[in-house]
């Protein structure tokens, strides 16, 4: 019995070769303005793919 | 590094530095806790005491599908970036991203405005066409290759200086298609002085649009009061609702802030859904210690408890079709940001610079008006590169209280400007904030697990 589930996730590890290019949002335009989260900010490159 | 937390009725096991999420059971939890500090015989012991019903070859399978974890990284994988951390020191510096002081002036007076009721600490201002017109030429020049700039009206209310806010938006749409550039507008209004011109303005050329409401009438209008006293919930809310109804597709966010005198929320969340509204924010208000309204440290078990209400809430509306998103839970497991924005952070100082209503540069909205991070003008460009280099540094390995804390790639070490507040150094730690980041950020990794596991 697999008692473990692994739940699909950008490899961060690999992102260190495909990443970088900056394109993305800058993380406190949208809608915090008083804290740095940039987990919720998406890739720009995954959206043009999607 | 993994972190493991139980929520929700999940065990989740993060793995930080691959960004991997598993799900598992109560033995398999049990198991990851104790494989790095305990040998197999340790763990089989342990583990069939505990659960006497599991054999001892179910405790090796299960160590045996750790280990393959372990051996494709994504679990208990090391750190392999404090390097990268460092070089961007070495980095040139691209600009990206403008927050447009556009008025230092406000039409609300909002007790708890971190830019005292819009005027930063000086005299009240607005901001000129030719200083609009120069702020977008000087992104278009320092921007380098980048195609996306992205440029918010901020104030103060920008809409009691529109005319203009219209003028910069016309000119830059006139430049950059011949610099191959797409600017990206984000306005933030408290709303008094929306109508039908703001709406089809921010409809046709706003990515997105920050509409401040509190939440429940009697906590909004607390705090956010017209300049006679009044609350201002009336005025706004149907403004917002037809702003929003006629919105269509595009981005907005209707953002709150809430305090001391409203811990419970989530009730105001769930009353702008009641509203109408769907894509929301919600932020824990940034304060003097001895404003009446801070957050305490009493408060933070009622906060982690709302956090949680607010998580399992919202899956259950999604079940039921009618989902609404909360700003710091939209986690994009697959599609988020790549390593160096992890660790890079918001960019404040470096690829983000907030431009006063007379030209001089700042590292974010919330360092104007502290004359010590002034960083330039908008004519001569940054020349304190002394700040500007301390900000290249201040990331997500900028700060030994961060070394061993899981979340640092969720917040890339924190704002810089609520460190700075709170400690008196951009890479001081704003604790209070790093406690609700990490709870939010459970239950938002929590959200992903669930709907992966449907």
């Amino acid at each position: 019995m697999k008692r473990i589930q692994t739940i699909e996730t950008r490899d961060l590890k690999q992102s260190t070769q495909s990443g970088g290019c900056g394109e993305c949002q800058t993380s406190c335009q949208s809608a915090c303005k008083t804290s740095c989260g940039v987990a919720n900010q998406q890739c720009e490159k995954c959206l043009e793919t999607e | 590094m993994i972190h493991q937390f139980k929520l929700n009725g999940y065990n989740i096991v993060l793995d930080v530095f691959s960004g991997a999420v598993h799900a598992v059971d109560e033995v398999a939890y049990d198991i990851i806790s104790l494989y790095e500090s305990s040998s197999q015989d340790e763990i089989i012991k342990s583990i069939t005491a505990k659960y006497p019903e599991v054999t001892s070859d179910e405790v090796i399978e299960c160590i045996e599908d750790i280990e393959n974890l372990k051996e494709n990284g994504k679990l208990f994988s090391e750190d392999e970036y404090a390097d990268l951390a460092f070089d961007f020191k070495k980095k040139n510096t691209v600009i990206k991203a403008l927050c447009l002081h556009i008025a230092h002036t406000c039409n609300l007076n909002c007790e708890y405005c971190f830019a005292s009721q819009g005027k930063y600490h000086g005299e009240r201002a607005l901001m000129s066409f030719e200083v609009g017109k120069r702020a977008i030429d000087f992104l278009i020049e320092n921007s380098g290759k980048r195609k996306n700039l992205e440029v918010d009206f901020f104030g103060g209310e920008p809409l009691m200086n529109f005319d203009v806010v219209k003028k910069i938006v016309e000119y830059a749409r006139s430049v950059e298609k011949q610099y191959n550039k797409n600017f990206r507008f984000t306005l933030t209004t408290n709303g008094v002085l929306v109508n039908d011109d703001v709406i089809d303005f921010a409809n046709k050329e706003c990515h997105n649009v920050v509409l401040s409401l509190d939440g429940r009438k009697e906590v909004h209008d607390n705090l956010r009061k017209t300049i006679n006293g009044s609350g201002s919930y009336d005025l706004i809310v149907p403004k917002f609702q037809h702003f929003v109804e006629r919105r269509g597709n595009k981005g907005y966010y209707v953002r709150g802030t809430f305090t001391h005198n409203n811990v419970d929320f989530t009730n105001d969340i769930f009353h702008m859904a009641d509203l109408g509204f769907t894509e929301l924010s919600m932020e824990p208000v940034v304060c003097s210690p001895d404003d009446p309204y801070v957050l305490t440290y009493d408060d933070l078990p009622v906060l982690y408890e709302q956090y949680e209400i607010l998580a399992k809430e919202m899956l259950r509306r999604e079940e039921e079709g009618r989902p609404i998103t909360f700003y710091h839970y939209m986690i994009d497991l697959t599609g988020g940001p790549c390593i160096y924005k992890r660790i890079s952070g918001c960019g404040s100082g470096t690829e983000y610079l907030a431009v006063t209503p007379w030209g001089d540069l700042y590292p974010c909205h919330q360092f104007v008006g502290d004359e010590k991070y002034l960083m330039g003008d908008i004519w001569k460009g940054v020349n304190n590169t002394e700040k500007q280099n301390e900000f290249k540094l201040c990331n997500a390995y900028a700060r030994p209280e961060c070394k061993d804390c899981w979340a640092k790639l969720y917040c890339s070490g924190g704002c810089a400007a609520n460190a700075y507040h709170a400690t008196g150094s951009i890479t001081g730690v704003y604790e209070y904030g790093c406690k609700l980041f990490k709870k939010r950020m459970e239950c938002a990794i929590m959200m992903q697990v669930a709907k992966s596991l449907k």
